[in-house]
């Protein structure tokens, strides 16, 4: 595949039809800029302004772009807070549609088969993969990404964390967290 | 059309396998497959359906390949050659021997900031009203196109309750075969385990599927 992929931007860069210098900046971008940093802020930012919070419930697209997260797979945001009662987890059952522009480029494992399968059939089993287990009384609720809407789990705010600071909880929100097969870090 | 990729509630694919502090990219030439595959989209010569499209009709022998990536790059190869940009020998031999068509413009490196951060919106205004409003139960048509389609095979003819009418959107089934954008009003369904995967099936599960118009109709 390397060799393969070598051969294509060859050619294609040969007949002008791309920029070598362009998929530069591409990579750097999602290697380095784009990122669940850019999700966690949002979470954070909503665990300690229930104003941006109410926003980000009812417009998480403007709320976002408030924020500087924009673009190519988050043009229309929806945020999905996790309550007591109810857990969410996103998926994409029908190929790998994934919120880049607050979590950056999706891992190896939502892209796959398994995960997209098993997620909305048997969500606790596959939780546990993850090494989640929930109580029996929370609902879980799955969110399929077929359209273009893309979804950011809220996770609950950790107990123990009142004190934090909105730059500090941005350490406690992991990637999965923000998808809903984690759930965010305890302080330590 | 429900092919390889249409995987929900599918089974024999074993565990989900999280890697510990995963790397952005697996390989370098990951990062050059994600780069020419935008880089090549951005010429504009194909939509988001057009390229979904590419990449569930490849076989399933394909599709279920290690690296999602190269299920990119096997569809971009297909799009590329469908669109007139390269031939089938050039990829093949490695070599050039054909001039691209005029007037294709590559994205430039200083331009990729402000593609990435613009995106491509797929929302469109139009005039029809929205047949359904939220609370209202509704069936997921049993249809089975040949063509892209966003409607998973496990939620058909299953009924479910309108939570969000989300706005329209660019209609995908029509706009990856060149059938026009044909804007619709965009739903989000919401359906219980239950009805999806039977009586013994967890009942504090809910799964949510954003259907378009054409896609539902009463229950």
């Amino acid at each position: 595949m390397a060799a393969r992929v070598r051969a294509l931007e060859m050619i294609l860069s040969e007949k002008g039809l791309i920029d070598p210098a362009a998929i530069d900046v591409i990579v750097d971008t999602y290697q380095n800029k784009v990122g669940p940093q850019n999700g966690a802020r949002v979470v954070a930012k909503a665990w300690c302004d229930q104003t941006f919070a109410d926003w980000l419930r009812s417009d998480a697209t403007a709320a976002i772009a408030s924020l500087g997260f924009t673009g190519r797979q988050g043009e229309h945001m929806r945020a999905v807070f996790n309550t007591p009662q109810t857990h969410n987890i996103v998926v994409c059952t029908l190929c790998s549609c994934y919120p880049w522009s607050v979590l950056g480029l999706p891992p190896v494992w939502y892209k796959s088969p398994p995960y997209r399968s098993r997620a909305v059939m048997d969500p606790r089993g596959v939780l546990e993969e993850f090494g989640v287990t929930l109580d029996k009384d929370i609902k879980i609720r799955f969110w399929d990404s077929t359209a273009e809407l893309r979804y950011l789990v809220v996770p609950m705010r950790p107990a123990g964390s009142e004190e934090m600071s909105e730059d500090d909880l941005c350490t406690l929100v992991t990637r999965d967290s923000m998808i809903g097969t984690g759930l965010a870090e305890l302080p330590r | 059309m429900n092919g390889a990729q249409d995987l929900g509630g599918k089974m024999g694919f074993g565990p989900v396998d999280p890697e510990v502090d995963e790397p952005v990219f697996h390989a370098e030439w990951e990062k050059r497959a994600l780069g020419v595959s935008l880089c090549s989209g951005a010429l504009g010569l194909w939509n988001i359906g057009e390229s979904r499209h590419a990449r569930e009709s490849l076989h399933p022998a394909d599709y279920y390949s290690p690296s999602y990536y190269e299920i990119w790059i096997k569809a971009l190869e297909k799009l590329l050659i469908r669109h007139g940009c390269v031939t089938l020998e050039e990829l093949e031999t490695g070599k050039v021997q054909t001039a691209a068509a005029d007037g294709l413009k590559p994205l430039q490196a200083e331009a990729v900031p402000a593609a990435i951060a613009g995106g491509g919106p797929c929302d469109r205004a139009i005039d029809a009203e929205a047949q359904f409003a939220v609370g209202d139960h509704v069936l997921v048509r049993n249809i089975n196109p040949a063509g892209h389609t966003r409607i998973p095979t496990y939620a058909k003819g299953k009924t479910g309750v309108i939570e969000e009418v989300a706005g329209a959107f660019v209609f995908p089934d029509d706009n990856a075969h060149g059938r026009g954008e044909n804007p619709q009003w965009l739903y989000r369904v919401v359906i219980e385990g239950r009805k999806l995967w039977g009586a013994d099936t967890d009942d504090s599960l809910t799964v949510s599927i954003d259907a378009w118009e054409s896609y539902l109709e009463p229950a």
